[in-house]
């Protein structure tokens, strides 16, 4: 992994109000799950929070974001307002999704948000698909598809990534490699020593950063944005980064060793972020004030999708084709 | 006005689909086609379907594919979603099951997933039948499976003019629609259709009508039922014949008005008879009918075994025109 330079102080402060937004987003999550305010399956993204907001600042809005199941963090890294997010987390009519989605299935096309999938690697070959529509009316838009290492070992990967380098599709696969698939070690069900080198085998440009380090990330996702929206193709970018909280809410991590786990909460992306912004002069009054409108956001939020009605139970009869369904 | 002495000009049914595809690009330059072999380069596809087609519309539109189908049908859902029209040819029904995650999934759930504010408006052109001789693998019928998933329309025409019409409609529908093909089929000849001729989507035909009973199918059963009726009808069996087009959602009002009249039923087709089509437009009969009928509704079907490759266990096989004629005259007594 290359040394880069520290990236601009406004591009910092970028990444970290996103990446606080998130952490506190995802700890909130976790608070109302554990008192039963919420019934939701939540993939916490405790840890993973700079990788998408290095990865966010670089595109533009109207750039299309596909993501998976644990994607809160990208969802609200790419601008997903966070009372939609919320109320439709809670299925709540006033939800982004009318409540039919959930979770697992977040679209939001007005920040450019397509796709959530909770089928691993699917979101690839669906990418695929919307890069191509921007290569054929030349909109200069590129699409970022994330997925984390396990996706590697399914077949969209190989067919997705082949595609995209045959075509040289405006895309940016990054891949999030929390070193664990569910409850398995990338060591146990990967045959490659790493996800760059399976990009390399498809002839696509592939590179691998420490995603927990906002300069390097954000140098990574830049260079790999300016590549696809050149014309000359894909990037693969493996982004190194842990997910604090195991695959999904309640699990016990026990399959992590303890020293894994403890280095990887010493490493914490998002402490040392924050002293960066010290070390560059932001103040610790701007840093707390950031950090305390973000939790205003959530709380607001918070309490708004709780408040929100559900949506009719009527409602399954309307989007399932573009006629209503008879009752 | 044409000669009356003039036969009238017949085409093909692949000739028809080539058609309906080149009228629907010319139509709507959004319009993009995806697939293995489908441009000229390649061979203009391997039952040449889209001849021609990449040399008048370009290889930005008519696009050939590595050997991908996940690829194929994710490409397609992708660009779909921005205002595309994309028709992904998967050559044979049965590479389908590769894709099926794309298919059920996401072309099929997007729309209601996402609240209604993303479509999937794609066409999956596909083919299929058994009868020459492919085997297990490249000839099976699973329209039942794609019918069973909400979201999707299944689409499945049994004569040229009707290809035509009906694949023009399926690639304007703003809904994912397969498109099932059949390959013995492909060079049957029929009535060439009039440019501007369109089949809208869930709307059955009644090709032949009758009093006796009602014979329903789509795509490659109806020559079968047309067979039947006329030999039936020289033992004094009056069949009408009710063509579905759009297996899924179905006409329900053409079939239960037919067998209303007929009071009596046969659901023909040629995927396997068990858990098919078949069993489900026979139910709804039942549901809306049960009082008037002469008899329970009759089912044609193939055999519970997947399609086998020699001749005369493929022909032992699947269903015919004998097992419609034997099923009415069970019905009838």
């Amino acid at each position: 992994m290359a040394n880069t330079d520290m990236a601009d102080k406004d591009v910092l402060i970028d990444i970290f109000t996103r990446a606080d937004l998130i952490m506190q987003s995802d700890i909130k999550f976790r608070q109302m799950i554990g008192a039963g305010q919420l019934q939701i399956v939540y993939y916490p993204v405790r840890g993973q929070e700079v990788v998408s907001s290095a990865m966010m600042a670089a595109v533009n809005k109207e750039d299309y974001l596909v993501t998976i199941y644990r994607g809160l963090h990208d969802q609200l890294a790419k601008g997903i307002p966070s009372k939609d997010l919320w109320a439709e987390f809670a299925g709540k009519m006033a939800g982004t999704c009318k409540g039919k989605g959930g979770p697992m299935h977040i679209t939001h096309p007005e920040t450019g948000v397509m796709v959530t999938t909770g089928i691993v690697g699917s979101g690839i070959p669906i990418a695929n698909g919307l890069a191509l529509a921007s290569q054929l009316d030349k909109d200069g838009k590129v699409t970022v598809c994330c997925f984390g290492d396990g996706a590697t070992n399914i077949g969209a990967f190989h067919e997705g990534l082949n595609m995209a380098q045959v075509w040289k599709l405006p895309v940016i696969f990054l891949c999030q490699n929390n070193l664990y698939s569910e409850h398995t070690p990338m060591s146990f069900a990967t045959s490659s020593d790493s996800i760059k080198q399976r990009g390399e085998g498809l002839g696509l440009r592939s590179v691998q950063v420490n995603g927990n380090d906002a300069s390097a990330m954000y140098a990574a996702a830049k260079e790999a944005v300016e590549y696809a929206r050149a014309g000359h193709g894909p990037t693969l970018i493996e982004a190194m980064t842990f997910r604090f909280h195991g695959h999904l809410l309640g699990d016990t991590s026990h399959y992590i060793p303890k020293e894994e786990m403890e280095q990887a909460k010493k490493d914490d992306p998002m402490p040392i972020l924050r002293q960066q912004l010290l070390d560059i002069q932001v103040s610790e009054a701007d840093i707390a004030a950031i950090e305390a409108k973000n939790a205003a956001i959530i709380e607001e939020a918070s309490q708004f999708a709780l408040d929100a009605p559900y949506p009719p139970g009527d409602e399954y009869r309307i989007d399932v084709l573009d006629v209503e369904i008879a009752a | 006005m044409t000669d009356k002495s003039e036969k009238p000009k017949e085409i093909m049914f692949a000739q028809a689909c080539n058609m309906a595809l080149a009228k629907a690009m010319a139509d709507d330059p959004k319009v993009i086609l995806l697939g293995e072999d489908i441009a000229d380069e390649q061979g203009g596809g391997v039952f040449k379907v889209t001849l021609g087609l990449s040399e008048k519309f370009g290889t930005d539109r008519v696009r050939s594919t590595p050997i991908s189908e996940q690829a194929i049908v994710g490409a397609a859902v992708g660009s779909a979603m921005v205002g595309y029209k994309p028709v992904a040819e998967i050559m044979l029904m049965n590479f389908i099951t590769v894709a099926m995650d794309q298919i059920v999934n996401h072309a099929a759930k997007l729309r209601f997933m996402s609240g209604g504010q993303t479509t999937v408006p794609l066409t999956i052109r596909t083919t299929t039948g058994a009868g020459t001789g492919l085997g297990g693998q490249h000839s099976d019928m699973l329209e039942a499976w794609l019918a069973h998933v909400p979201g999707l329309k299944v689409v499945a025409a049994s004569n040229p003019a009707d290809a035509y019409g009906l694949l023009y409609s399926s690639i304007m529908d703003p809904n994912p629609v397969i498109f099932i093909e059949n390959t013995p089929g492909y060079f049957v000849k029929g009535p060439a259709p009039a440019p501007d001729h369109v089949v809208p989507l869930g709307k059955a035909s009644v090709p032949r009508e009758g009093t006796d009973i009602t014979l329903i199918g789509y795509g490659s059963s109806i020559s079968r039922c047309h067979g039947a009726a006329d030999n039936l009808a020289k033992d004094g069996i009056s069949c009408e014949i009710v063509d579905l087009r759009t297996i899924a959602p179905f006409d329900e009002e053409t079939v239960l008005k037919s067998v209303a009249k007929t009071r009596a039923a046969v659901v023909v087709h040629e995927a396997v008879r068990n858990f098919g089509v078949g069993a489900e437009i026979s139910s709804r009969i039942h549901e809306e009918l049960f009082s008037e009928l002469k008899a329970p509704v009759g089912r044609v079907g193939s055999g519970y075994a997947p399609v086998p490759f020699s001749p005369a266990i493929e022909k032992a096989w699947m269903f015919n025109q004998d097992d419609v004629e034997r099923e009415v005259h069970k019905i009838l007594g």
